[in-house]
């Protein structure tokens, strides 16, 4: 057998990996880097029209009127539109999924008819020259409405005295319960029980690139063309073609260079659907970009949840149960089409997620309000879930008088526990917790840090040490999505095909927004085939030209991705080999491809450059045996079957020091120690993670949307609005494990959200760490010296 | 975000775009930096924005007679850079590494900022608290208005329609003379959340707070307190902060006196 | 174009005329009139950065300044930049240690960088860090960016 057909992770065998495991920089970064990318604002097309939006400035209110006169006179202006012109070329939506059960969400329209439900919802859409023109001409529309009471406390929301939709009976999107029993009697024979409610601020994506459509509907031949800044081009491609009304193989949507996205990209927006709908009514380009207000008030928000949270255990400090009751707000409608309820549910699957208790029992409600939508964000519901298990956690370490990283040490599931079905029915195949905390102590010095901060605190110094364990979701099954009826692909495809110089084209159907995805393809496609990396290139993101495919949500690049090009590759040699042998006339047995050539497998002497052979399978057939064709093109697909989610592993910390004076914290340092499986890159992986971890920081220290009782946004600008910059933040140490899945041959499992859902809960953790001499803890996050201060005592 | 229509002139002598500025719907561009943002939002659509930037007369930093004289078009770069503003008035060199960013600061004038008076700015609570004299030129020729009497109200300043702020005089601080120059913001280059340009000359101290009220305030309470508790307690007489998106009165208060204890020493 | 006004700027080396209307900033008139797209709008109230380039040697912000303020300056973008070689031992180091992902930020943080070496070429790890405030990077957390700076600056590897 040879190295081609062994998995990666085959145990004792010699399997050359090539350039998988290499730190190899990204070739398509080199254009970013002299401003010659290609993003959907760049592009330059004949008769481009633009849109801007007129949006509701009222939570909710009904559209009494919308006057178009003045708008339609300004100069530039080609139409002005309202709800109704735009529902006739683009049918409603409801985000609903079966899998959720329950769960409820009326119809939205492209654009709001009748009823604004937001401050921010588009109302009308005005098409210009230019985006200056459309945009003089939105001032000038004029409006009557009827302002209607808005819902925005969550409590409220759930109370139900006002109802949002009244055709759904309250204001209860999505509601789950889960009990394995037994609980009740966990708590009452535990030696310790511990509760905390815990508040998550609503915040975003803030996205460098706001969102970008550019649609471009041909009227000669019934088609559509959309340059989007999108993670899932395919599942664009049906949205666009079911609602628009055109058939699926005439729709096809481009993603050309992404300015970033983490999953504020991968959803449906009505404004978008509207510049889709407006180009085949005009039967001209049309396009849109979110400027920064309207992002602020338009791009999907997440993670408000306010959690009431109890632990039992033991005086030794066993855990023995969990119970969870969470309440998350999110907009007037649930997201199209993976819904505004997954969050919610996956706060339900991952609480007390790294720990080996068999007792839980948790409550959801997912309720409506007039802000702003949510849906999916990097992450997803894993920095609640990580940082309300981690925070309870520390508090009973901390009663029970134990040093938190022993606490977890005795109730982190074994690593030979394995495969281990968790008390919320989530099953892991193989995790490494013990390995990584072991790793994470060492890596920090721990202890060196500990007595450090002992000797600071007698001189008033006050530091914090605080940890965070956790799981997450990866590489998914139709288990997230298809099962419950979504037109969203799990699988993926590539193909590769070698040209008649010898290089190698990658056309895969995951995409890339600056994670690194085409860099990885390519080394696992110049290893799988045998190339160097520079006869390589990949193209993603153009349903007219990869095979179909998911994209990029929930870190499945790599881990799938990855695996199909894998797969293509070593079936693309095995043809490369034969077409060999037909030249060569020698047996397939005895050769193999390695450096741009094909080599006698034994002795590495170079018989054929792989250019020969391309000259010959492509323009000489006719010297190849008549019964032989060579077929230089090979596509394989993969999905992952065995698991419904391949989950990982890892352990964060963070080193803080606060000014009690001041209430501000200091980042000193943040570590993590990450199990993704096989590292492909290994420098691309650890960028992700402290990408992620900054993320996450913002989310801890500085991030929230902040809505008044009448459902404005108060800070919905970059300088209101508070993301983590470069003075502020510390160096991320990072250090890997490597347990592969034994469910595909490459082993790799996903990475990109991990470091945004630890980070939170281990700078909490630090905070009150550091607090804890002061006799102060703080539940809310962001973490504001406001917080801080009144936690002290310092303000009342 | 763009911005509204609007006409442009860049005028090149002063007599012609203090009659430019005199027209109702007109605004003065000099650094831009705060004026451009709030025209890309749409915050504000004047008819006519007047450029100052070539009038030469409105630039430089000179010291003279112990006097050191900011033009309103010089740039926080450029007084960041000054030899004369680090000799002396530590307090403004102090307070400009504070002022936003590097590219900003290459445009951003210190005319702008007095005009435009943002109450979190820094440059209105140094020159109050060193009270600076503001030159104001019209058609109608030159006003001196003294610090204390410039800074109105929120965003709002003594210059008259038709007055442009043409340069700021500050005495240069002598040897025996004491600066402090401190400020809160949540990151780097923000604007702040308090801040506090104080000046002790002669046994007495000028305590300018910004971001503490709708205008840099003096503490007078403070500043004639004896010792730093009853100082600090007295700040709650010369101070009623308003709350902030972040920070309630309570803590901003509480903050003020953080700085005040920080400060105390070093004057 | 009812308030056009005649400007003449000299873009990476080449002398543009134009008549150009005032409310048009600079990074819009790059990107729109003459194709320059190397220049970014992330948030045009001049917050993020993204839109940095150099006039007259300085590095600016350029949703902040009216391209008609441009008249008789000097503008270099990311463009010319890469061509004249100027960013090409930045742009090195930025690549070799993946100091960019979406590369959405890239071009300014390389303007900012470059204007650090020629301003402060012995700054510390911190003052590096300082200069970069002013830019927002969502994707790397920043390290990697000060990591390669600070190997441009200090030669370490």
């Amino acid at each position: 057998m040879g190295r081609a057909e062994l998995p990666l992770h085959a145990p004792g065998t010699q399997v050359d990996r090539g350039y998988i495991g290499q730190s190899v920089p990204r070739p398509n970064a080199q254009r970013l880097l002299q401003g010659r990318g290609a993003y959907t604002d760049d592009l330059r097309f004949p008769r481009l029209a633009h849109v801007a939006f007129f949006r509701s400035p009222h939570a909710h209110a009904k559209i009494r009127k919308l006057d178009f006169k003045a708008a339609l006179k300004s100069p530039g202006v080609i139409g002005v539109f309202d709800g109704r012109a735009v529902a006739e070329y683009c049918t409603p939506w409801v985000a609903v999924l079966a899998h959720l059960k329950g769960i409820k969400s009326p119809p939205q329209h492209a654009i709001a008819i009748e009823r604004a439900c937001w401050q921010g919802e588009a109302c009308a859409a005005v098409v210009a020259e230019s985006r200056s023109q459309a945009e003089d001409a939105v001032g000038l529309i004029e409006a009557e409405w009827e302002e209607l009471p808005a819902v925005i406390d969550m409590d409220e929301s759930l109370a139900g005295k006002i109802v949002i939709h009244p055709e759904l009976g309250d204001n209860i999107c999505f509601k789950r319960e889960h009990d394995t029993g037994g609980v009740d009697e966990a708590f009452a024979k535990a030696d310790l029980v511990v509760e905390e409610t815990y508040g998550f601020g609503r915040h975003t994506g803030v996205c460098n690139e706001g969102r970008a459509i550019l649609a471009d509907y041909n009227a000669g031949e019934h088609s559509l063309t959309v340059y989007h800044a999108t993670q899932a081009p395919h599942m664009m491609q049906d949205i666009f073609s079911r609602h628009l009304g055109i058939p699926e193989a005439s729709v096809r949507v481009i993603t050309k260079d992404v300015g970033g996205s983490y999953g504020i990209k991968v959803h449906v927006y009505p404004d978008e659907m509207a510049t889709a709908a407006l180009s085949v009514m005009l039967r001209r380009p049309v396009k849109f970009v979110a400027d920064r207000l309207e992002s602020f008030l338009s791009d999907i928000h997440a993670r408000e949840h306010k959690a009431k949270v109890r632990l039992a255990c033991t005086k030794e400090g066993e855990i023995l149960a969990f119970e969870l009751d969470d309440l998350t707000p999110i907009g007037p409608y649930s997201v199209y089409p993976r819904t505004s309820g997954i969050e919610g549910n996956q706060v339900v699957n991952l609480t007390g997620g790294p720990y080996k208790h068999q007792k839980y029992r948790a409550k959801l409600n997912v309720v409506f309000t007039n802000k702003n939508v949510t849906c999916q964000y990097r992450a997803v519901g894993h920095p609640i879930a990580v940082t309300l298990t981690e925070a309870i956690v520390d508090l009973a370490a901390a009663k029970l008088g134990m040093d938190p990283a022993e606490f977890r040490r005795k109730n982190l599931i074994p690593d030979d526990a394995y495969p281990y079905t968790f008390p919320s029915g989530i099953k892991f195949e193989k995790l490494s917790h013990h390995q990584t905390l072991d790793k994470l102590l060492a890596l920090m010095d721990y202890k060196k840090l500990r007595e450090e901060q002992a000797a600071l605190r007698k001189r008033k110094v006050y530091r914090g040490i605080g940890l965070a364990a956790m799981i997450e979701v990866t590489n998914p099954s139709p288990a997230f999505y298809g099962v419950g009826g979504a037109r969203i692909s799990a699988q993926d495809g590539a193909t590769l095909r070698l040209e008649p110089t010898g290089m190698l084209t990658v056309m895969c159907s995951v995409t890339e927004q600056g994670q690194g995805t085409e860099g990885i393809f390519a080394q696992i496609a110049a290893s799988a085939v045998g190339v160097s990396m520079d006869k390589v290139r990949v193209i993603t993101g153009d349903t007219g030209v990869t095979p179909y495919g998911g994209g990029t949500w929930a870190s499945r690049g790599a881990g799938i991705g990855g695996e199909a090009v894998l797969l293509a590759g070593r079936a693309l040699r095995s043809n490369m080999l034969d077409v060999a042998a037909a030249i060569l006339k020698m047996d397939k047995a005895e050769l193999d491809v390695k450096n741009n050539a094909v080599v006698h497998a034994l002795t590495q002497e170079a018989k054929l450059p792989l250019a020969e052979l391309g000259r010959v399978g492509y323009f000489r057939p006719d010297t190849l045996p008549a019964d032989f064709q060579a077929e230089l093109t090979v596509t394989r697909h993969y999905t992952p079957r065995q698991y419904g989610f391949t989950f990982t592993n890892g352990m964060q910390a963070s080193l803080v020091e606060i000014d009690p004076d001041t209430g501000m914290v200091k980042l000193l340092k943040h570590w993590c120690v990450e199990d993704c499986g096989t590292v492909i890159n290994p420098m691309l992986v650890d960028e992700q993670i402290r990408g992620g971890v900054v993320q996450g920081i913002g989310a801890a220290l500085y991030e929230e949307c902040l809505y008044d009782a009448n459902g404005q946004l108060l800070n919905g600008n970059m300088a209101d609005y508070l993301v983590p910059m470069a003075l502020e933040m510390p160096d991320i140490v990072c250090a890997h494990i490597e347990t592969p899945t034994r469910q595909s041959q490459l082993g790799a499992k996903g990475v990109g959200e991990a470091g945004t859902a630890g980070a939170p809960g281990a700078v909490m953790n630090a905070i009150n760490d550091a607090l804890s001499p002061l006799k102060a803890r703080v539940t809310s996050m962001p973490f504001t010296p406001e917080r801080i201060l009144r936690a002290l005592g310092k303000v009342a | 975000m763009k911005a509204a229509p609007f006409a442009y002139a860049k005028p090149r002598a002063l007599a012609e775009a203090l009659d430019l500025a005199a027209r109702p719907d007109a605004k003065i561009l000099a650094g831009g930096q705060s004026l451009i943002p709030s025209l890309n939002m749409r915050l504000s659509s004047p008819a006519l924005l007047v450029d100052i930037n070539a009038l030469g007369e409105l630039k430089g930093i000179s010291l003279e007679r112990g006097v050191v004289r900011i033009g309103a078009l010089a740039t926080h770069a450029e007084i960041e850079k000054s030899q004369i503003i680090q000799e002396h008035l530590p307090l403004f060199a102090a307070a400009v590494r504070h002022i936003a960013h590097p590219a900003i600061r290459n445009r951003g004038t210190i005319g702008g900022s007095l005009a435009l008076a943002d109450p979190a700015a820094e440059y209105p609570a140094c020159v109050l608290a060193m009270e600076g004299v503001i030159f104001a030129r019209s058609s109608a020729g030159q006003r001196q208005i003294r610090a204390s009497d410039f800074f109105k109200g929120l965003f709002e300043t003594d210059l008259k329609p038709g007055e442009l702020l043409a340069a700021v005089e500050i005495t240069a601080q002598l040897k025996d003379e004491r600066s402090a120059f401190l400020e809160l913001a949540r990151r780097q280059g923000d604007y702040a959340t308090v801040g506090l340009a104080a000046f002790a000359t002669n046994g007495t101290k000028r305590l300018a707070y910004f971001g503490a009220a709708d205008r840099p305030v003096l503490a007078q309470n403070a500043a004639k307190a004896k010792d730093l508790d009853s100082a600090k307690a007295a700040l709650a007489k010369d101070l009623q902060p308003p709350a902030d998106l972040y920070h309630s009165s309570a803590t901003k208060l509480h903050l003020a006196q953080v700085l005040l204890e920080r400060a105390w020493n070093t004057l | 174009m009812e308030h056009a006004v005649e400007a003449t700027l000299t873009v990476n080396g080449t002398e543009v005329r134009r008549r150009i209307e005032p409310r048009q900033h600079l990074v819009d008139f790059l990107r729109e009139e003459l194709g320059l797209t190397g220049s970014h709008l992330g948030c045009e109230h001049g917050v993020c950065g993204a839109c940095t380039v150099r006039v007259n040697g300085e590095i600016v912000r350029g949703c902040l300044m009216l391209a008609v303020q441009a008249d008789g300056c000097k503008v270099d973008t990311i463009e010319g930049l890469s061509d004249s070689g100027e960013l090409a031992k930045l742009q090195l180091a930025f690549h070799k240690r993946n100091a960019l992902q979406c590369g959405f930020c890239t071009p300014a943080m390389l303007l900012a960088a470059r204007d650090l070496q020629l301003r402060n070429p012995r700054a510390s790890r911190e003052e590096i860090r300082e200069h970069l405030s002013g830019n927002y990077c969502r994707c790397t957390g920043y390290q990697s960016i000060v990591d390669a700076i600070e190997e441009v600056l200090h030669g370490q590897g």
